[in-house]
């Protein structure tokens, strides 16, 4: 070994300073992953003051409801779709399963009209508002199927009442809500997954930017600051 | 500061001059976890949940015979509900809705192929004739009439329908007249339906495995007694029905906004209102939602609908105590930049 290689030349001095970016697509996403979401922002210890309202815990009632929908709902998957009409039990995971629906449809709306009224699409969140309006709708469409795939008077009447209009938008042959089956698979793997993932989105979304500050507060120089 | 500028800062310069507090995401979570739970599982005990039996053809056939001996003729003589609709279960337009140039029922076109007649009735008559040499003759004989005789007896029975009652044995019987071999099928139709033989026959297919349901539910849809029950529990579309549910539970709520469509004008008006009215109602009030979801998805772009929480300050209350600390401009208000 030279001395040459004991001296680094101030070339090489300076490139052991600000070393080039690893190669490769799984570094890029790793940093991009690192710059966009850091874990103390993912999971911080410290937030803004004005986040001290309850409109602020909508969002993490929904998230929790949205849990025991799906863990009940794995539980009356698992067991069969005729299960809860024929065991006690499982009519007891089936009436959680029905009101935790009803819990996170409330909370979720209480959670819009929040977000609404304080404008938080504001300074660079409009896609967040966006990704959290899609929830909403895959999510009525979610608990739709959930209906029809009751097997019960309630299922077979909103079928029959349904049809039409889906029909009339010419979607009734692409989506038979007459046709159990594909419901069932519907209700069960595809929208429960698509909800589950959006919403991962969309919190997310709310972690790498942040709460939004009020709106009139000084950083809003437009606090017309309703624009996106 | 422009708003492209916002919308880039980091954080600390986003927040900088706001107060921070200690915050555990995950304390509140799982506080949040626990409440819902205590919540579900309390209404759960108290309240159970909403599960009315479903009905069957078999229950059809003995609570209104009737009913249902009228809808298997209706969709022999091809003038019932499915029989008349158009796609996507056949060519004909009874159920189709336009709205001015829109007619996306015809665009897509028949997928869920159905035959009345053949489907509801002949079908299920024909897989019937083991050991039944009187439903078979009636069925030769019903097969070898000319569509015009076909006709002539299907409208006699189905007026003699309206005059029917029913014996002590659950057949039903109406005044003589030409009827041909109508009688004898309907009376074969009834005793399938009784037995419970139709529910079954309604689902088969070339496979062994079914989870499809359109076609007995179509046939149970083209009765009066599926819809009788529904009104009953208050569940019909004039009725909010969309969003109601059986007994006293609440139902799909969040489903406000659609179903009061239906019940204003001119969705339900006949005269109707710019090409809206009650013969395109299902059409007009899925449009409509359309529209108004495309309005909220896009609610930050739109002026006016963004400018309505600066407009009505609510937020007033949501972040109460924060303004509460801001300071004051010297005519009282607060400072606003």
């Amino acid at each position: 070994m030279t001395s040459d290689a004991l001296t680094p030349s101030p070339k090489a001095g300076a490139e052991a300073s600000t070393p080039a970016p690893e190669p490769g697509w799984t570094a890029a996403i790793r940093r991009r992953v690192e710059k966009t979401l850091p874990i103390t922002e993912l999971l911080p210890t410290r937030q803004p003051a004005y986040i001290g309202s309850w409109v602020y815990a909508f969002g993490v009632i929904t998230i929790a409801a949205l849990f025991w929908l799906v863990l009940s709902g794995v539980l009356l998957a698992f067991f069969g779709s005729a299960w809860w009409h024929i065991s006690p039990v499982g009519k007891f995971f089936n009436s959680t399963h029905f009101w935790s629906v009803q819990m996170f449809f409330i909370f979720m709306v209480l959670h819009l009209w929040g977000q609404y009224w304080g404008a938080g699409w504001r300074d660079g969140r409009a896609t967040t508002w966006m990704v959290g309006v899609v929830i909403f709708l895959v999510s009525v469409v979610t608990a739709f199927t959930g209906y029809l795939i009751q097997q019960n008077f309630a299922s077979q009447w909103i079928a029959v009442n349904a049809k039409d209009g889906i029909n009339s938008t010419g979607a009734g042959g692409l989506f038979n809500v007459l046709n159990f089956g594909q419901q069932y698979g519907l209700h069960v793997m595809l929208l429960p997954i698509g909800v589950t993932l959006l919403v991962v989105l969309h919190v997310i979304q709310v972690r790498s930017r942040g709460v939004v500050r009020p709106i009139g507060d000084p950083v809003t120089a437009d606090d017309a600051g309703v624009g996106a | 500061m422009s708003r492209g500028t916002r919308r880039h800062m980091d954080k600390a310069t986003y927040y900088r001059g706001v107060r921070m507090m200690p915050y555990d995401l995950i304390k509140e979570l799982a506080i949040a976890m626990v409440g819902v739970l205590v919540v579900v599982l309390v209404l759960s005990v108290t309240l159970s949940s909403p599960d009315v039996p479903s009905v069957t053809i078999q229950s059809w056939a003995k609570a209104d015979p009737v009913d249902f001996v009228t809808t298997a003729t209706s969709e022999l003589a091809g003038t019932s509900g499915v029989a008349t609709y158009g796609p996507p279960y056949n060519n004909q337009n009874g159920a189709v809705q336009t709205l001015w140039f829109l007619d996306p029922q015809e665009w897509a076109g028949v997928h869920v192929a159905t035959n009345a007649a053949n489907d509801f009735v002949l079908s299920p008559l024909k897989q019937s004739t083991l050991g039944d040499s009187e439903l078979a003759g009636a069925l030769t004989t019903y097969d070898g009439a000319g569509s015009d005789q076909q006709t002539t007896w299907l409208t006699n029975y189905s007026d003699a329908l309206a005059k029917a009652t029913v014996n002590s044995d659950g057949a039903v019987v109406v005044p003589s007249g030409e009827y041909g071999p109508v009688p004898v099928m309907m009376a074969r139709m009834l005793a399938l339906g009784r037995s419970g033989g139709l529910d079954a026959l309604l689902l088969s297919s070339d496979h062994f495995y079914q989870t499809d349901f359109s076609k007995a539910l179509l046939f149970l849809g083209d009765g009066g007694y599926l819809g009788n029950l529904a009104s009953a529990q208050n569940l019909t579309g004039d009725q909010w029905g969309m969003m109601n549910e059986t007994g006293r539970y609440p139902g799909q709520a969040w489903l406000w906004l659609y179903t009061m469509w239906y019940q204003i004008p001119p969705f339900n008006s006949d005269t109707g209102f710019l090409g809206v009215s009650s013969a395109n109602t299902d059409l007009a009030v899925v449009g409509m939602m359309l529209v108004l979801s495309v309005l909220l998805l896009l609610v930050p772009f739109i002026p006016g609908l963004r400018d309505i929480p600066r407009w009505i300050p609510i937020h007033r209350l949501i972040w109460r105590r924060h303004y509460a600390t801001m300071p004051k401009a010297p005519g009282g208000d607060t400072v606003r930049t």
